[in-house]
C-alpha cells in the first residue's frame, strides 16, 4: 500500500501540478509572518494566527487534493496520515514528511517534517526562539482539510529545527469522526 | 449531450444550476431550490437504506428522456449532472467539473465556502469545457 501512495504522489507531482518559484513563495510567507509579528508584538498571538490562516487554506486546499488526485474515502486515520504525506505534501510542496511514534490505539502519531521549504534562509531572532512557531501555518491547514472530510483533529507544534531542535514535529491527535450532515428527522 | 449542472452543498442548499441548451424547459428558481433541498434528503435515505455497510448512497437517475447522474465528493458536495440517455462516460465528465470547481470557485479568495456560486471565471470555464465532455 505505501508503495502505492507513493507513485501517485510522484504522478501528480510530475503530472498534474503546476508549480511556482519557490523563492517567491518562500518570500512571500516569511513577509506575512514578519508582518504579523510587527502587527500583533506577541509570538503567542502570531502562532495562533499562522494557524487559523492554515485552517482557511485547508478547508479549500482539500477539495483541490481530492480534485486531483481522486483519492475517495480513507479507512481509518493511520491510512489518512498516510496518504496526507505521500500524496498530500508531496503534491504540494514536493516534501513527504515522515509519520511515525504511533501511539498504541492508532489515535496520536507525529509528523516530522524531515524537510520544510518554508524554513529556507530563516533564521528566528533570539527572543522568538522559545516561543514562535514559524511554520505553525500546517497545523491549521492539516486541521482545516480533515475537518472537511468529516475528521476532527488537533495538530500542534512540539519541536521546530529553528528553535534549535534537532527535528521539525507536529503532534496529531484524532478526536472524533464528525457526523455526516443529515436531514432534520422531523417529517 | 450534457443537459444542466447542479451543485448542492453539504447542508443540502442549492449554490450553482446551470443550462447547457437555450431549448430546455426552466423552472422558478425557488422550484430549483425546493428540488436541490428533496434530492439531498433523498440521497441521505439511501445511504441510511442500504443493506450493506458504506453505501454511498444514490448515483444515477434514469427517467423518460434524460439521465441524472450524482457525484458525491469526500467533503459531502453533490454535483448533479442531467444528460440524455445516451452519453456516455459521465463519471468523468463529472471528475472534470470537480477539478474545474475546485480551481475557479474554491481558490477564489473572496468566495465563501456553502454560498451559492457567483463567478465568472467558473461560468466560462464551464462553457468552454462542456462541449467537450
Amino acid at each position: 500500500m505505501a508503495r502505492q501512495y507513493k507513485a501517485l504522489g510522484e504522478d501528480i507531482w510530475k503530472n498534474r501540478v503546476e508549480t511556482i518559484n519557490a523563492e517567491l513563495f518562500i518570500f512571500t510567507y516569511g513577509s506575512l509572518v514578519v508582518q504579523l509579528v510587527k502587527d500583533y508584538e506577541d509570538y503567542d498571538q502570531v502562532n495562533t494566527q499562522l494557524e487559523k490562516m492554515g485552517y482557511s487554506i485547508g478547508v479549500r486546499l482539500i477539495e483541490d487534493f481530492l480534485a486531483r488526485s481522486g483519492w475517495g474515502r480513507c479507512t481509518d486515520f493511520k491510512e489518512t496520515m498516510e496518504v496526507i504525506s505521500k500524496i498530500g505534501f508531496k503534491m504540494f510542496l514536493n516534501i513527504t514528511p515522515t509519520i511515525t511514534n504511533w501511539s498504541s490505539d492508532n489515535r496520536t502519531c507525529s509528523l516530522i517534517l524531515d524537510e520544510n521549504p518554508l524554513n529556507d534562509f530563516v533564521e528566528l531572532p533570539a527572543d522568538a526562539q522559545s516561543k514562535l512557531w514559524y511554520s505553525n501555518v500546517f497545523c491549521g491547514v492539516l486541521r482545516g482539510a480533515l475537518e472537511m472530510v468529516q475528521m476532527q483533529i488537533e495538530a500542534t507544534f512540539v519541536s521546530d529545527v529553528l528553535r534549535g531542535d534537532d527535528a521539525s514535529e507536529i503532534r496529531l491527535q484524532f478526536v472524533r469522526f464528525l457526523q455526516e450532515e443529515m436531514p432534520n428527522a422531523d417529517e | 449531450m450534457i443537459l444542466s449542472l447542479y451543485i448542492i452543498n453539504k447542508a443540502g442548499g442549492l449554490v450553482y444550476q446551470r443550462d447547457f441548451n437555450e431549448s430546455l424547459n426552466r423552472l422558478s428558481s425557488n422550484d430549483y431550490l425546493i428540488l436541490a433541498g428533496t434530492f439531498h434528503s433523498i440521497h441521505a435515505i439511501t445511504t441510511r437504506i442500504s443493506p450493506v455497510g458504506n453505501s454511498e448512497g444514490i448515483e444515477l437517475l434514469e427517467a423518460d428522456g434524460f439521465k441524472l447522474h450524482c457525484f458525491q465528493t469526500v467533503t459531502g458536495i453533490k454535483f448533479l449532472l442531467i444528460t440524455d440517455p445516451a452519453h456516455p462516460n459521465t463519471d468523468a465528465a463529472l471528475r472534470r467539473i470537480y477539478r474545474l470547481y475546485s480551481d475557479f470557485v474554491m481558490k477564489n479568495p473572496f468566495y465563501t465556502p456553502d454560498m451559492p456560486i457567483r463567478a465568472e471565471l467558473f461560468d466560462q470555464s464551464l462553457q468552454r469545457t462542456i462541449p467537450s465532455l
